[in-house]
């Protein structure tokens, strides 16, 4: 029999409400609600989660690791985003 | 209910390491975790009520298969993954309209363990639902499958909607227990699911089962000769 | 950028402890490296769950029924992680499950061992869970991004794993005389293959020094037998039971355990396919996955089908 492959899923779970959905890996899935409780029964078995994400692999656009230079390395100079670049009087306190 | 739970658990838990794939491999291990951790609710409560010492493992292990009183349903065979997933999905469409009547019993005990199963079984019903119309609703080959296996499994349903001396308790223990409730709820996910997977509804052609009374098919002998062995073949040993 | 340019900051990460990622260039030696080595391992998860699942059913107490079960199905999680990780590499998991049920990809010899009696359960957690634990602990460092993630995971699931083992061997070693026995049994039957799950002596394993210097593989062979047997003793000591070793002794120089020499005969043979079970666990494999074909398949079609429908 010659199937047909279930596709890949990426999974992201948010372990508790305030914090941000977290990739925590993939799983196989026919459809996109299976896929939501394949996450359920494989990646939350221990409470890992209270909401699920899942998104098909092939729709996530990944950057080029041949791109990093010209992508992060002209952020490296820009030390005037950083509040240390910045001097103010001890006496000032925190600011 | 205990024992409802612990013999199609012990079913769903010989599927372990042999399913379809991984994901539904580790589906169906929780749905088995779900059903033996509900029956030892169950057990220990019974064990309790009846004031003799026995515990949870004394009634799993030490009891003939005439003094099992889970629905017959719950022993037949895996058979191929449909007659496994029709046979749950049969067992959990009973299952959950059950539980939510014993939720609201006054009895704390019962309506606490109750509570804590709807929420598994919930899930249960969901999972099983959506894999009986997946599969009747899918190829040619898988609703063929489907529809045979169906005939085999159905007929032991009858044993959960038909009122029986189980239900007559249960109304002892709170008047306001409705087997009709349990049964039209039962019709109802019965007919809706099976027409979304495109499966025909057989007649209620219900095979005669006293699993309620002790009286079971052959298969449970098998599955306690396995089940009890290591308890009953040393029975001073701690394990 | 030239070949040599990629070559050189790969190596340099490599250097610097900076883990490979999927997309990043890399050499075709070390991507193939590291597919046959996360592959055999998540092969080695999923044929591992035969042994143990045969006592599921059988298992003495309920409480140890849903543990050993808990435990099995943690097996096909690790198994589902280590593929996703190898996925990475650019191989899909039908393809590598195609190589596992044709003969042609290699899984833990281990697993080609029976499981005789409840002891072995016991054993089983005890001893190649922990044998298995100091690989992997050692393996969370490893250099491709993916696989070390999928470490990190199983390593913090697995810690239930040894500990539900030995609990099982403390109640059989110090039960009755029939259950000591069978916890003497099944250390005996297993020891050894425990041992041999570290892989061939450093002087014949035939891809550990690359894989040492791509710290793919972050531990020796030998180093880490080693580190299991001075872990075990103590343990096996205080159950009373006695290991299958007349050279075992404490080596005040070395600051180490000295044992015995492992039958190597026997470990190539169950490598290269007779060992005791390796026939039953390939069929047990392949059934499944041919059973489960037309699931697989008309799960798809529905997909497809409501798919249409939406559309």
């Amino acid at each position: 029999m010659n199937s047909k492959n279930w596709p890949l899923f990426e999974v992201f779970i948010r372990s508790k409400n305030g914090l941000s959905h977290k990739h925590v890996g993939s799983l196989h899935a026919a459809d996109p609600a299976m896929a939501l409780e394949n996450a359920r029964d494989v990646y939350c078995r221990r409470n890992e989660g209270v909401s699920i994400w899942v998104v098909p692999s092939d729709h996530i656009t990944a950057s080029d690791p041949g791109d990093a230079e010209e992508l992060y390395e002209p952020a490296r100079d820009k030390i005037y985003r950083h509040p240390t670049f910045y001097t103010i009087p001890d006496e000032i306190g925190h600011m | 209910m205990g024992d409802n739970g612990l013999i199609l658990g012990q079913r769903l838990a010989e599927w372990c390491g042999h399913g379809p794939i991984l994901e539904q491999d580790i589906a169906l291990t929780n749905i088995s975790l779900d059903l033996i951790g509900q029956a030892r609710l169950w057990l220990s409560l019974a064990g309790q009520i009846e004031g003799q010492g026995r515990d949870e493992d004394k009634l799993a292990y030490f009891r003939d298969a005439n003094e099992f009183r889970h629905l017959n349903l719950c022993e037949q065979p895996n058979g191929h993954w449909g007659t496994t997933i029709l046979r749950q999905f049969l067992f959990d469409a009973f299952h959950l309209p059950l539980l939510e009547q014993i939720s609201k019993f006054d009895d704390p005990q019962l309506a606490s363990i109750a509570q804590k199963c709807v929420k598994e079984v919930r899930y249960h019903l969901r999972w099983s639902s959506e894999w009986a119309v997946r599969l009747g609703d899918g190829t040619e080959e898988s609703h063929e499958k489907m529809q045979q296996a169906l005939a085999d499994v159905w007929p032991f349903a009858g044993e959960a909607i038909l009122a029986n001396a189980f239900d007559l308790e249960l109304a002892e223990i709170n008047p306001a227990y409705n087997i009709q409730m349990v049964n039209k709820a039962w019709w109802s996910t019965v007919n809706d699911v099976f027409n979304q997977a495109n499966l025909e509804v057989p007649a209620a052609n219900w095979a005669p089962q006293k699993g309620r009374e002790g009286i079971h098919t052959e298969r449970l002998g098998f599955i306690l000769a396995e089940m009890q062995f290591l308890p009953r073949a040393y029975p001073d040993a701690q394990w | 950028m030239e070949q040599a340019d990629l070559q050189r900051l790969f190596d340099s990460k490599i250097e610097q402890e900076i883990r490979i990622e999927p997309k990043d260039w890399m050499p075709e030696a070390y991507r193939k490296t590291n597919l046959r080595q996360i592959s055999q391992h998540a092969h080695s998860e999923v044929v591992g769950m035969l042994p143990e699942a045969n006592w599921i059913t059988r298992a003495p107490s309920l409480r140890r029924k849903v543990a050993l079960l808990a435990k099995v199905q943690d097996e096909a999680g690790h198994g589902l992680y280590l593929y996703s990780a190898a996925e990475t590499l650019g191989t899909s998991r039908d393809e590598m499950m195609d190589d596992l049920n044709s003969g042609k990809a290699k899984y833990s010899s281990i697993f080609n061992y029976p499981t005789l009696n409840w002891a072995d359960i016991g054993a089983i957690g005890w001893l190649v869970d922990g044998a298995a634990i100091t690989n992997q602990v050692a393996l969370c460092r490893t250099s491709y991004g993916p696989y070390a993630r999928a470490m990190v995971r199983i390593c913090k699931e697995e810690s239930f794993h040894q500990r539900q083992g030995y609990e099982i061997m403390m109640s059989m070693a110090f039960g009755t005389p029939q259950q000591k026995q069978m916890a003497q049994d099944a250390l005996n039957r297993w020891w050894w293959p425990a041992l041999m799950m570290f892989g061939p002596n450093d002087s014949e394993s035939t891809h550990s020094q690359q894989s040492l210097d791509w710290k793919i593989k972050r531990v020796s062979n030998d180093d880490l037998r080693q580190e299991f047997v001075d872990k075990s003793i103590p343990q096996v000591e205080y159950l009373g039971l006695t290991l299958p070793d007349p050279d075992l002794k404490w080596n005040e120089e070395r600051g180490h355990y000295d044992f015995g020499s492992i039958d190597w005969e026997e470990f190539y043979r169950v490598v290269s396919g007779n060992g005791p079970c390796n026939k039953e666990r390939l069929q047990a494999r392949n059934k499944a996955h041919n059973e489960g074909a037309w699931v697989r398949e008309a799960a798809m079609a529905f997909a497809e089908k409501r798919q249409t429908n939406v559309a």
